[in-house]
């Protein structure tokens, strides 16, 4: 019995990750319809600038500000100057730009700071948390960020005048745009939020999964698997599918014979295209009802 | 290869501005082609007939995901499994059941058609991104799954199968090398003649009547079910007899080899070739075979980055590929003629 709330606690914990990782997808594919393949090396970029930031020296709590900006405003550029000439462009030549941004930053960063793995530090400790055997203080930690996360953006989304514009403008551009919304702006914003929220991920994770280029490519794949479980449509789904993929896949590694660590991934997907086949659009999406 | 007009003509409306018949490729430039294809190998080095080789394989296999994302209108991100067990029932049965070589492919073939026949079916229910994560999760977990114990006995488990070359038959004067190009031409050359007429066919029209309103389609009394499933399996058996001829041309067959990074390049190649377009699918596979190569030239430690930019240029200036160089190139042609 301990060894299951303990798996289930772990589950939640590294479900906090992808939780916050198919929220940045979610926000991106609610403002331009698209899965950005690249969000997770966006991520492992901006983790990559925090760590730099302690490396000269700026305390923790500075680096993460730091960075938040630092994504915020990447995000608008790669919007601004990639994806915005794309926005009329097949949805298939939208894919082959994300692959592309995914070769470029994960080059880059492989130049840069080398792919050697790398510690990086968390701010919580990594000590049972009050004084529980079943999860660190580190795990609590990012449990708590998430869920401060998802509160700061259901308030944004739901009482501010910008939150309202953006809902506006990926519900209906057209008529958001009749009343006066600039809907190319707030395509803008949601690639600097998704960034943002992205990053906040990657520094969550890294202490987890060490610093290095590829370190988001399991977590991303995870994190589209939750986005698309919960419904893209819907940011609370993709927060709920986030802790259930987590759960589960912690679930299946130990009371499944066989699977281990290698066939986690498959199995933990094959789950989801279970779900999916019963509920084309995920457990929370909208189902949209089309007509000739 | 002037059969491929109306496939085109039909295609993406993104293209729609272009007038109809400037779409083909013309009997006189597929004769060039031909014969270019024909002859290359007669002056080259043998690894530059191995590339060559190489190119039409892959060609096939961009060609595949074309017929079902271009002709179908559905998206898949999972080619690499079917071409993984293309490849691996052709190294088995060679192997180690010594079956000829020229057989295992139908085999191959037909297994893929299969799998991606009962694949279809579940994924019918899914459509856009959901069924690209459907076919994601099935080409992250094909390498895994060669993997596995029980089956290691076959597939050699994670160090994989040695292929044996065949030799040139009726004791032709040719190199293992020129002989599998021309065996490898010839099977290409068969499926995009077949492929061209299977999308002008009823079958064809259907697919395409999906593509651009499913509903309409269905409607109009196409069996949506079945069409979507039947384009899967052709896509999913064009792909096995693709893998099947790269394990006899590069000898080896492992794991590690069928990864997803090998679905987005064929993803990749479709969108660079244009999609819908078939012709295309050769120049899409040579964009992902020699681009790689010309990016680490110009800069190893950043060659990723520099393909990603060249990637970028590509689909800024010719959003819809190789298929736009192509029209633009014959209208100009065109205007000169006019002169």
């Amino acid at each position: 019995m301990e060894l299951f709330t303990n798996q289930i606690l772990a589950g939640i914990a590294t479900g906090a990750i992808y939780a916050c990782m198919a929220l940045a997808v979610v926000m991106i594919y609610q403002a331009i319809d698209h899965l950005n393949f690249a969000q997770g090396e966006m991520a492992m970029f901006s983790t990559f600038i925090s760590w730099q930031l302690m490396q000269w020296g700026v305390p923790y709590w500075g680096a993460f500000v730091i960075t938040l900006a630092f994504s915020f405003v990447g995000g608008i550029a790669i919007e601004r100057i990639l994806f915005k000439p794309l926005a009329k462009a097949p949805i298939l030549t939208n894919v082959a730009g994300f692959i592309a941004l995914f070769a470029i930053i994960n080059s880059s960063a492989g130049l840069i700071w080398d792919f050697t793995i790398k510690q990086y530090p968390t701010p919580f400790g990594s000590a049972p948390f009050l004084g529980s055997q079943l999860i660190s203080t580190h795990q609590a930690g990012m449990i708590g960020v998430t869920v401060l996360l998802l509160i700061g953006l259901y308030f944004f989304f739901q009482y501010t005048r910008i939150g309202l514009a953006m809902r506006a403008a990926a519900s209906l551009p057209e008529s958001a745009r009749l009343v006066g919304i600039n809907t190319s702006w707030m395509i803008a914003l949601g690639w600097g939020m998704a960034a943002a929220i992205g990053s906040i991920a990657g520094m969550l994770i890294a202490p987890v999964v060490f610093l290095e280029p590829n370190m988001m490519g399991g977590v991303l794949i995870y994190g589209f698997a939750a986005a698309v479980l919960g419904g893209l449509s819907s940011p609370f789904g993709a927060v709920v599918g986030g802790f259930l993929v987590g759960i589960f896949e912690n679930l299946a590694g130990t009371y499944i014979p066989g699977v281990g660590n290698e066939l986690k991934l498959p199995i933990a997907l094959a789950l989801i295209i279970s779900v999916l086949v019963v509920k084309p659009a995920g457990l929370f999406g909208r189902h949209i009802v089309k007509r000739v | 290869m002037s059969a491929a007009e109306e496939v085109v003509a039909e295609g993406h409306q993104a293209v729609e501005a272009v007038p109809k018949r400037a779409m083909t490729l013309g009997a006189g430039t597929s004769i060039v082609v031909l014969l270019l294809l024909l002859a290359v190998p007669l002056f080259a080095k043998n690894f530059i007939i191995f590339q060559l080789t190489q190119l039409l394989y892959l060609g096939l296999a961009v060609l595949a995901l074309n017929i079902l994302t271009g002709g179908s209108g559905q998206f898949s991100l999972g080619q690499s499994a079917f071409y993984a067990i293309g490849a691996y029932v052709t190294a088995v049965l060679m192997e180690q059941f010594n079956v000829n070589y020229a057989l295992c492919l139908p085999i191959a073939g037909v297994l893929c058609f299969g799998a991606g026949f009962l694949f279809g079916q579940p994924a019918l229910r899914l459509s856009g991104v959901y069924l690209a994560l459907a076919t994601f999760a099935l080409a992250t977990a094909m390498p895994q799954l060669l993997k596995l114990n029980f089956l290691e006995h076959w597939t050699g488990g994670v160090q994989g199968l040695v292929v044996t070359k065949p030799d040139a038959p009726f004791g032709l004067p040719m190199s293992q090398d020129m002989w599998l190009y021309y065996f490898t031409l010839v099977v290409t050359l068969a499926i995009y003649v077949f492929s061209v007429n299977l999308l002008r066919s009823r079958s064809g029209r259907a697919f395409m009547a999906i593509r651009d309103n499913e509903i309409a389609a269905s409607a109009m009394g196409v069996n949506v079910a079945l069409y979507k499933t039947l384009a899967f399996g052709v896509s999913a058996g064009i792909t096995g007899v693709a893998g099947g001829l790269s394990a006899i041309a590069v000898q080896f067959v492992a794991p590690d080899s069928f990864t997803i990074t090998l679905a987005i390049q064929l993803f990749l190649g479709m969108v660079v070739g244009g999609v819908g377009w078939l012709p295309g699918s050769i120049v899409g596979a040579a964009f992902i075979i020699f681009v790689p190569n010309i990016a680490e030239g110009i800069s190893k430690g950043l060659s990723g980055a520099v393909f990603g930019v060249l990637l970028f240029l590509v689909i800024y200036l010719v959003p819809h590929g190789a298929r736009q160089v192509a029209i633009l190139s014959q209208q100009l042609a065109g205007r000169l003629r006019k002169n």
